[in-house]
């Protein structure tokens, strides 16, 4: 508080309160009104929405694909920008720019170019078919989708690490007699871990409430490929209201959760980081 | 200062690099190399291709036919009103909220930014769930609306605030930590030379921050052009009335009229590229300014 008195600066009381304004407006108080909406259900009318067979299968579903799908973006993530620091080949600028694609493209865009080439007759679809794997139209094709979107966030928070990594003390490793995977191991891994954790972290939380870029891919059958974002819709169509807004409830405490754990994370992560510079 | 003994230093600092002890073998950097691309091609190149292929499947003119559809079409004005609207309310309150954050401390400051971010934690689904909540028939102002004749769900208004909703925090998000960094010397100084308050947002503050201010409002337009969940929620899929681009695409996939649903898509693909492109160009002069600084 004191030091607020120190700040000459104007303008504090106009943009903090029309930040909360704005905050309260938009933010909260329309989140709000799933948690009231929810508390006009008793006890087992909201057990019974949020816990029937049909709707536990869909949070199987969406958590299993989700975690499914940003361990494959830590692995790949990881060594995609382990390859796009480290290592110079042609197209480097232009695949480094495309890497944020699933950012910028629209998630129905996503969502029925994935099936076009997962479907059974589509350019990979088509090369499974034969074996009889299906993609396009089970889980396989959930998790897919859920890959595609979370690709960005791993690559993105563990490039810049891999970038600030002091050559030294590899090399300090090396003339001390370990070998490349020792030094990547027990030397670049520590470093970039938190980052690493934090990006998977990212593609976790964003994998949960994805909804268009799955719709098309999954094929929507209940009990085996219906995610729990389209049980809420599925629930608004028929105007069950408080049922929709009960499942709803659900994933948002899982995603605050998540949410605070991230903030954690990162806040660790630049603790860690800080007394060394 | 000493720029040539820098960069004399630097080269060595790549010989040493690609010397034995701190590299991988050829064979392992290409097998890498190739295992990315391969990745890549299966979960970014080939779908990126699959829209512009399967877009003139059958031929330049459906594609055309497609794009210049009237429904395509009011679906497209909707698209950039949404944004015309979302992106500047946004915009504002990212300048807000940065300046209160990053240029004061109070208390309750990292709850707040937490706050900011929960929009990027909720999904879409919901985000557009909480809107008919409250604008919906049986919501908190539905009887009222109604009786006013004003529709918020399966109308514009919805539309925009789902929008809205879920683009809320890319603004703030990139300008919180940019003007944290920058500290309030300059903004100091401009007051003791007498400037007013909006003298020193306008020719200090925005000056410094204007590339980190664009890269937020790409961000924020990509996503607000593109939100497929939240939207369709609340729009009602009113064909003409209420149809955003994406939902466009996803009526007319589902009509399975897949030729016009990826003439529609590669639209919205091409704003993408255009977007990466944007972002690339606002990088590369963010890091250039940055260098600069430093040098003065």
């Amino acid at each position: 508080m004191a030091k607020k008195y120190n700040n000459v600066l104007p303008g504090f009381n106009l943009s903090l309160g029309f930040t909360i304004f704005y905050l309260s407006l938009i933010v909260l108080i329309p989140l709000s009104a799933a948690f009231i909406k929810t508390s006009t259900l008793n006890l087992h009318e909201f057990w019974v929405a949020v816990a029937s067979p049909r709707v536990v299968a869909s949070y199987k579903l969406t958590f299993g694909a989700s975690l499914i799908g940003a361990s494959i973006n830590a692995v790949f993530g990881l060594l995609t920008a382990w390859v796009l620091t480290r290592y110079t080949f042609p197209g480097k600028r232009i695949i480094d720019a495309l890497v944020d694609l699933p950012f910028a493209l629209p998630t129905a865009v996503a969502g029925i170019a994935l099936t076009a080439i997962y479907a059974p007759n589509g350019w990979i679809g088509g090369m499974l078919a034969p074996h009889g794997i299906k993609v396009a139209f089970t889980p396989i094709g959930v998790v897919i989708a859920l890959t595609f979107i979370g690709l960005p966030f791993v690559v993105r928070t563990v490039q810049p690490i891999l970038e600030d990594l002091e050559a030294e003390t590899e090399e300090a490793a090396a003339s001390l007699g370990a070998n490349r995977w020792q030094t990547f191991t027990k030397i670049i891994f520590p470093a970039i871990a938190p980052a690493l954790l934090t990006g998977f972290s990212l593609a976790f939380a964003r994998a949960i409430g994805e909804y268009g870029s799955v719709i098309f891919i999954a094929g929507n059958m209940p009990m085996v490929s219906e995610i729990t974002p389209l049980i809420i819709i599925t629930k608004l169509e028929q105007y069950d209201y408080a049922g929709a807004t009960a499942v709803a409830v659900v994933m948002l405490v899982i995603s605050f959760i998540l949410l605070l754990g991230i903030n954690g994370l990162q806040w660790w992560n630049s603790r860690r980081n800080s007394p060394a510079i | 200062m000493s720029g040539i003994s820098t960069t004399q230093f630097s080269k060595y600092n790549a010989r040493v690099a690609k010397s034995r002890a701190t590299s991988e073998p050829t064979w392992v950097r290409w097998s890498l190399i190739a295992t990315v691309l391969l990745f890549l091609s299966l979960f970014l190149f080939m779908p990126l291709a699959a829209v512009f292929t399967e877009a003139l499947r059958k031929g330049f003119d459906t594609y055309i036919s497609a794009l210049a559809d009237a429904d395509a079409l009011s679906a497209m004005k909707l698209t950039f009103i949404a944004a015309l609207i979302a992106v500047p309310l946004n915009l504002v309150f990212g300048v807000a909220a940065a300046w209160a954050i990053a240029k004061f401390e109070f208390r309750g400051k990292s709850i707040l930014i937490t706050l900011i971010d929960l929009p990027f934690a909720v999904s879409p689904v919901i985000a557009g769930l909480i809107y008919v909540l409250i604008f919906g028939l049986q919501g908190w102002f539905g009887h009222w609306l109604a009786d006013h004749d004003l529709k918020v769900i399966f109308a514009i208004p919805g539309i925009v605030l789902a929008t809205i909703f879920v683009t809320f925090p890319f603004v703030a998000r990139e300008l919180i930590p940019l003007m944290q960094a920058q500290g309030k010397d300059e903004e100091e100084a401009a007051l003791v030379l007498g400037a007013s308050g909006w003298q020193i947002l306008w020719r200090v503050t925005l000056p410094n921050i204007k590339w980190g201010l664009l890269y937020g409002v790409i961000l924020t337009n990509a996503r607000a052009m593109g939100e497929f969940g939240a939207v369709s929620v609340v729009s009602g899929h009113i064909r003409g009335m209420t149809n955003t681009l994406p939902l466009h695409v996803e009526i007319l996939y589902n009509e399975y009229n897949y030729a016009a649903a990826f003439a529609v898509a590669s639209v919205l693909a091409l704003l993408a590229l255009v977007t990466l492109v944007l972002k690339s160009i606002v990088e590369w002069y963010a890091a250039r300014s940055a260098c600069a600084v430093e040098q003065n």
